[in-house]
């Protein structure tokens, strides 16, 4: 089993000494940021994740009413006072959609920063070490890639019951960081080689200061990405396991608000604004992150940044 | 075939693991799974001795011996031996597995192979075509329809197609009026229960073979063997198809075997909205009926199931490879 070379255009060369460390992390940020606005899809996806952010930041301000407040008139279709309709139970949609931003954007940051975490601690030291220990490592990353990961979030949530958001955060988390490992360890692998670490040692640079502060730096790029990825899949994961009614019902999200919405029977009543949007929202989300991942590619593989003018 | 036998050696551990993870999970859970499902099955009636028992082996007893239950665990694995369902009493969860599991292994099995031919011959085009519209509209359209929620774009097809233009049935996997077997009518009203689950997950595992293979297939086109094969003036479609894709599918093959995981998990979710009684639907009903050996057996079915479907493929790799063969 092999991953796609991504060896082939690391960013610029690593410079051979430690002491020639030029940019700063802010440097390095402004750079990475520069490259992934410059890809339009990314530059979409940016924008269309701002505006989510936003609107979980400031959803009390932005919602029309309570989402919670069931004092409305029940399946109601969109109106001016309603522009999304109500619940079965008498909640504004509208309000609804903007609180589970809120739901959302934090399981989609909190679960894809711990994953990313796992990753790299994992993927890193995995790359490094030699030997035995290895092929340990190796085994449990793909045991954990190969059980699917939904099934198993189902099962573990369902011994948990109902654990609500700090639940559902764990099982993402347990079951989504193998694939980052698995990247990070191959870039590892490969940058292991290289003169300015095999000069690190020699200088004589404890284990865990070569794998970190040299060679972690120079896989910004692939970092990101996973970051993105892992948020992506904990988005879906969430909603998935909301849906299923597994997670805390009572908590307003986008998962939870189509849950309700199958349970009370909307698609019989018709209210097609109340099934439609949540997803909506879920899917734009993911899709911006996975848009800005474009752009985030091209930082690691040149060969997929845009081309301005046509090859040949 | 040292390659092969190495991949047969890797995946009896992995199976071995997989059912051992499936034995420690209700262990390491906080309170005590078996308490739960021993009160659970109380309210049908009173709890044989022997009952009692399977339920201990495949949730553990708070103070038991480990190694005791994990060899009778193991034992009942072997022998398919579940136990009685809680929520079914008192069909045996064997039974329940092997109703349910030719409908998602048909409907998941198909749809698969199909998004991945499919999928990756666009790939194929987008790269190839690199900058015009059969690169944006696949490539575009393929990232934004794989971030649609599985169960979004069920509950959307649900709604369109069953509800309102009423052109599918709503739920279940054949008409009410239709007997199990291999008639014609049963067998057509199968396929037309099947459709809207097909189409579901075909919309949703698209995209990703469509990205896979046009990023590795970009790569390749970058390679210096394609530019050699475009200098001896090959024809455009040889050097796409018989030089580039022809290497860019090996990694998309392996991407195949994980990304199963994920279509079996989708299934989960598609065969809840559209009622479909495959194995996720039954996971489902054994979740929220704190089913736990139905639970337990599920999950272990679907796993192993996903093991032997990566090993399929990782032979497959080595047939196609020559390099694994070493």
């Amino acid at each position: 089993m092999t991953t796609t070379p991504i060896t082939a255009g690391t960013p610029a060369p690593p410079p051979d000494t430690s002491v020639a460390a030029a940019a700063s992390p802010l440097q390095v940020l402004a750079r990475v940021a520069a490259t992934v606005w410059s890809n339009t899809k990314a530059r979409i996806g940016v924008v269309i994740l701002l505006l989510f952010v936003l609107a979980a930041i400031f959803a009390p301000l932005l919602a029309p009413y309570d989402p919670s407040s069931t004092e409305f008139a029940r399946s109601q279709d969109a109106s001016a006072g309603h522009w999304l309709g109500t619940t079965a139970a008498g909640e504004d949609v509208l309000s609804q959609l903007i609180q589970g931003a809120r739901i959302s954007v934090f399981v989609g940051f909190v679960a894809g920063l711990l994953s990313t975490l796992v990753a790299v601690l994992i993927g890193l030291s995995w790359g490094y070490v030699r030997g035995w220990v290895g092929d340990v490592i190796n085994f449990v990353v793909n045991l954990f890639l190969v059980v699917p990961g939904l099934p198993l979030m189902i099962v573990i949530a369902a011994y948990l019951q109902n654990g609500g958001i700090g639940m559902i955060i764990l099982v993402v988390v347990i079951t989504g960081w193998a694939w980052g490992a698995r990247v990070l360890r191959s870039q590892t692998q490969s940058l292991r080689g290289r003169d300015f670490v095999t000069a690190a040692v020699f200088s004589g640079e404890r284990p865990a200061r070569i794998v970190f502060r040299e060679i972690l730096p120079n896989m910004t790029s692939l970092i990101v990405g996973n970051f993105f990825g892992a948020a992506t899949s904990a988005i879906l994961a969430e909603a998935g396991l909301e849906f299923l009614g597994l997670g805390d019902p009572s908590t307003v999200s986008w998962g939870t608000m189509l849950f309700w919405a199958q349970n009370s029977n909307a698609l019989l009543t018709g209210q097609w604004a109340l099934l439609f949007a949540p997803g909506l929202c879920i899917a734009l989300l993911a899709t911006s992150l996975t848009l800005i991942n474009f752009g985030v590619d091209g930082l690691s593989n040149p060969r997929l940044r845009e081309r301005r003018k046509v090859r040949k | 075939m040292t390659y092969a036998l190495r991949k047969v050696g890797l995946l009896i551990l992995t199976l071995w693991a997989a059912i051992t993870l499936n034995f420690f999970l209700p262990r390491l859970m906080p309170g005590s799974p078996t308490d739960a499902a021993i009160a659970k099955l109380s309210q049908n009636g009173p709890v044989t001795a022997a009952t009692r028992k399977a339920i201990e082996i495949q949730l553990g007893v708070p103070d038991g011996n480990l190694l005791s239950q994990y060899g009778q665990y193991l034992k009942q694995v072997l022998t398919l031996d579940f136990g009685v369902s809680y929520t079914f009493y008192p069909q045996p969860v064997a039974d329940l597995v092997g109703q349910a599991l030719p409908y998602t292994l048909i409907l998941v099995g198909f749809v698969t192979i199909v998004a991945f031919v499919l999928g990756t011959l666009l790939g194929v085009l987008a790269a190839w075509k690199r900058g015009t519209w059969l690169d944006a509209l696949p490539t575009l359209g393929g990232s934004f329809a794989s971030a649609f929620p599985y169960f979004w774009t069920a509950l959307l097809l649900l709604f369109f197609l069953g509800y309102v233009f009423k052109i599918f049935p709503t739920s279940g996997a054949y008409g009410v009026t239709n007997v199990p077997g291999f008639s014609g009518a049963f067998i057509g009203s199968a396929l037309n229960h099947a459709v809207l689950p097909a189409v579901t997950i075909l919309i949703t595992s698209l995209g990703g073979w469509i990205l896979g293979m046009r990023n590795t297939m970009i790569s390749t086109l970058g390679d210096d063997y394609v530019t050699f094969a475009e200098a001896n003036g090959l024809k455009p479609h040889t050097v796409a198809i018989r030089y580039a894709a022809r290497n860019a599918i090996l990694p998309n093959l392996t991407s195949f075997g994980l990304a199963l995981g994920g279509v079996v998990g989708g299934s989960v979710l598609v065969e809840t909205v559209f009622g479909y009684p495959g194995i996720g639907y039954l996971l489902l009903k054994a979740v929220t009926n704190q089913d736990y050996p139905l639970m337990q057996a599920l999950f272990l079915m679907i796993t192993v199931s996903v093991l032997l479907a990566n090993f399929i493929v990782d032979i497959l790799y080595g047939v196609l490879d020559p390099r694994t063969r070493k």
